[in-house]
């Protein structure tokens, strides 16, 4: 009886919350004089209105879902991962290194599988930094994050504009492009890899698997609840926080590895393009449940989209869908503070 | 190299580090109060796009008006985003980590998404003013004195902020609820209600430093026109020990490191722009890095005790006791 009171509050301030992120979404489009429906039409329109622009929302889901499934591993060791961004990029140069040195040499699936490992490797490396700095430097994992993004991005650069600059002139539109017979197969001529879906999917099955239902999932668990009971316990936490910075870190790689091979077929400097900060987003939004990334990344995939349709249909910059995003979780995080707050106080009115 | 051209670089350093200084400081006092404001990347670009709106469509009424309504504006939306943080954070108690970090990317796509019709147009901008007499003291006077009034509010921001931590009973209390909230509690202090204040005035500050760019030192907006600038004053605040005269010292660190890239540009020519650019905040994280970890002082027990300690003394900072926990007053 009184969970399904308790149940009921619950949803009575998710659906108000999210009533009034709507109502500030609409008075922010206001705003700028724009028309809330014509947006929605229009962003419905650019995300679901021909078969390319469906396949751009499947393509963008893949690094999504899979950086999301491994932020759940550092959430639920109760860690912020704001380096993400930076695994990403490190799993894309990693995944250029065996593409620049076999693609002539080697065949190409073997040069694909080769490139997404490194991949892997390279966002565990760049994980296990942060992870290192938060464990034995003694830096908070944010910082040592954003400080780890700026250091990638250096990387990137530099590679770009030095070792790996296009014959004749080096700009910002990346590397020189490589051997199509390395690029990603994709549904007829659009942007979506069932390559890179399948992988996501399987890894994401995996994450609800491995935290749902094993040992290592629960010793995270328990390190996220309260680092210092587990350590009382017996758990080896510094192991613990190392793994889920490295499982992260591998996650994110693999997908900044298939956004070179899928999408950009070269390394550009922006390879993450803020597709990390937004499945951190996913993954507050989700409540570290497995099973909500899947609906929750599909639909910030198409807003993605979506929005790019706006500055051409309607005269709108296309960060609405950034602020869309942003609202919704925002609210989101005050509406579940609110019926928390009403919970307890429910509590403590029974216990008097 | 000459003596001139060492102060004209330096005075530059000093000069363009000022909205880093009003950010920083205002990050400090909110975290000295015990609350961790993470949005200072959003708020910094949404309020230089505020301010810079706000003064360009009042332009009719004057150069100083405009630039006070557009300064005004600014604090405002800095201590609104505070706002948020602080009810999330003091009255839901939310983690204040994930909505700091949310108004980072909302603020920054509002800035975008609003701003557009006022990118890369001239505005108004803070008219330079060299201070009479002490401008013509060497070395000091073009070091110092030679640049605008908004230079020169920050000065005195870091010396009152400092005054006001160290030398005041309400700055002791602002510490007390910091460290002690539990003991500041005890003693009569409403610690919830002053950590809304001081989260709400260092958030108006962070506002400021944002209109100090688009108003002054980058003279108009763009997208994304202060990006980084938010998670660099973030982590000067820890560089400096959340103590207002070193983290002002920070902030001029990270200026020299700006100027030095720029000089380093023209000399070595084939290193990219691009990377030059990014290369002060890896440094000014690296600093971070080897003044923070317990490395540094296994390296400092190898010299002379005296030494050893004295270094570590000045590079050595400990976060306020009770930054980022939650005190519940019943």
């Amino acid at each position: 009886m009184i969970s399904k009171i308790s149940i009921s509050r619950f949803n009575v301030y998710q659906v108000g919350s999210l009533v009034i992120a709507l109502a500030f979404i609409a008075g922010v489009i206001l705003m700028v004089g724009g028309s809330p429906l014509a947006v929605v039409t229009s962003m419905g329109a650019g995300a679901f209105g021909t078969t390319d622009q469906f396949a751009r929302v499947v393509a963008t889901l893949a690094p999504l879902l899979l950086c999301a499934s491994g932020l759940l591993f550092t959430f639920t060791a109760g860690l912020y991962n704001l380096g993400i961004e930076g695994q990403i990029v490190l799993g894309g140069i990693a995944a250029m290194i065996p593409i620049r040195l076999f693609q002539e040499i080697l065949p190409a699936p073997l040069v694909i599988a080769m490139a997404i490992t490194a991949g892997a490797l390279g966002g565990m490396l760049w994980g296990l930094l942060a992870g290192i700095l938060k464990v034995y430097g003694r830096i908070d994992e944010i910082f040592a994050g954003v400080g780890l993004n700026f250091m990638a991005d250096g990387l990137a650069l530099y590679l770009i504009f030095g070792p790996w600059k296009k014959p004749g002139v080096a700009s910002m539109s990346g590397t020189e492009q490589f051997s199509e017979a390395i690029w990603l197969p994709t549904f007829g001529k659009t942007e979506a890899s069932p390559v890179a879906l399948v992988i996501a999917l399987s890894l994401l099955l995996l994450t609800f698997i491995v935290l749902r239902g094993t040992y290592f999932g629960l010793k995270l668990k328990a390190v996220g609840h309260s680092l210092r009971a587990s350590y009382i316990l017996g758990i080896p936490a510094l192991s613990q926080l190392l793994s889920a910075f490295a499982l992260c870190g591998a996650f994110a790689g693999i997908a900044g590895s298939l956004q070179v091979l899928a999408v950009f077929h070269r390394l550009i400097p922006s390879i993450s393009s803020n597709l990390g900060y937004l499945a951190l987003l996913i993954a507050m939004l989700s409540g570290s449940q497995a099973w909500l990334l899947l609906p929750i990344a599909f639909f910030f995939s198409a807003l993605n989209i979506g929005s790019l349709q706006l500055p051409l249909s309607l005269d709108l910059e296309s960060s609405l869908s950034g602020v869309i995003q942003g609202t919704l979780v925002l609210f989101a995080l005050l509406g579940r503070g609110f019926s928390e707050l009403n919970k307890s106080d429910l509590n403590k009115t029974v216990n008097h | 190299m000459d003596t001139s051209q060492i102060i004209s670089i330096l005075s530059v350093a000093i000069a363009t580090s000022t909205p880093l200084v009003f950010a920083t400081l205002g990050e400090t006092i909110t975290e000295r109060a015990g609350v961790i404001n993470l949005s200072a990347e959003g708020t910094i670009l949404l309020s230089a796009m505020v301010g810079f709106a706000v003064a360009k469509t009042t332009e009719g009424l004057g150069t100083v008006p405009s630039l006070l309504l557009g300064f005004g504006a600014a604090a405002l939306t800095g201590a609104a985003i505070a706002l948020i943080v602080a009810f999330g954070a003091l009255t839901l108690m939310q983690s204040q980590v994930s909505i700091g970090f949310v108004l980072t990317l909302l603020g920054a796509d509002l800035s975008s998404f609003l701003g557009n019709p006022f990118v890369r147009i001239p505005g108004p901008t803070v008219p330079s003013f060299k201070v009479p007499v002490l401008q013509d003291i060497p070395v000091f006077g073009p070091l110092l004195f030679q640049s605008d009034l908004l230079v020169y509010i920050s000065f005195l921001l870091i010396l009152l902020t400092w005054l006001f931590f160290y030398c005041t009973r309400p700055g002791l209390m602002l510490r007390a609820i910091g460290e002690q909230p539990a003991a500041a509690f005890v003693r009569g202090t409403n610690v919830v209600f002053m950590r809304y204040f001081y989260t709400l005035l260092g958030g108006a500050l962070v506002g400021i430093a944002g209109a100090a760019f688009s108003l002054d030192f980058k003279a108009g907006w763009s997208h994304r026109h202060t990006a980084g600038y938010g998670w660099i004053a973030l982590a000067i605040v820890i560089f400096g020990g959340w103590n207002p005269l070193r983290v002002a010292l920070s902030c001029y660190l990270f200026g020299i490191l700006q100027s030095l890239a720029s000089v380093a540009q023209s000399t070595i020519p084939n290193v990219p722009t691009q990377v030059i650019t990014v290369a002060p905040f890896v440094m000014m994280i690296l600093f971070l890095v080897l003044t923070s970890s317990e490395w540094l002082e296994k390296l400092l027990k190898l010299l002379p005790p005296r030494i050893g300690w004295a270094i570590a003394q000045s590079i050595h900072s400990k976060p306020p006791a009770a930054l980022g926990r939650v005190f519940q007053q019943d």
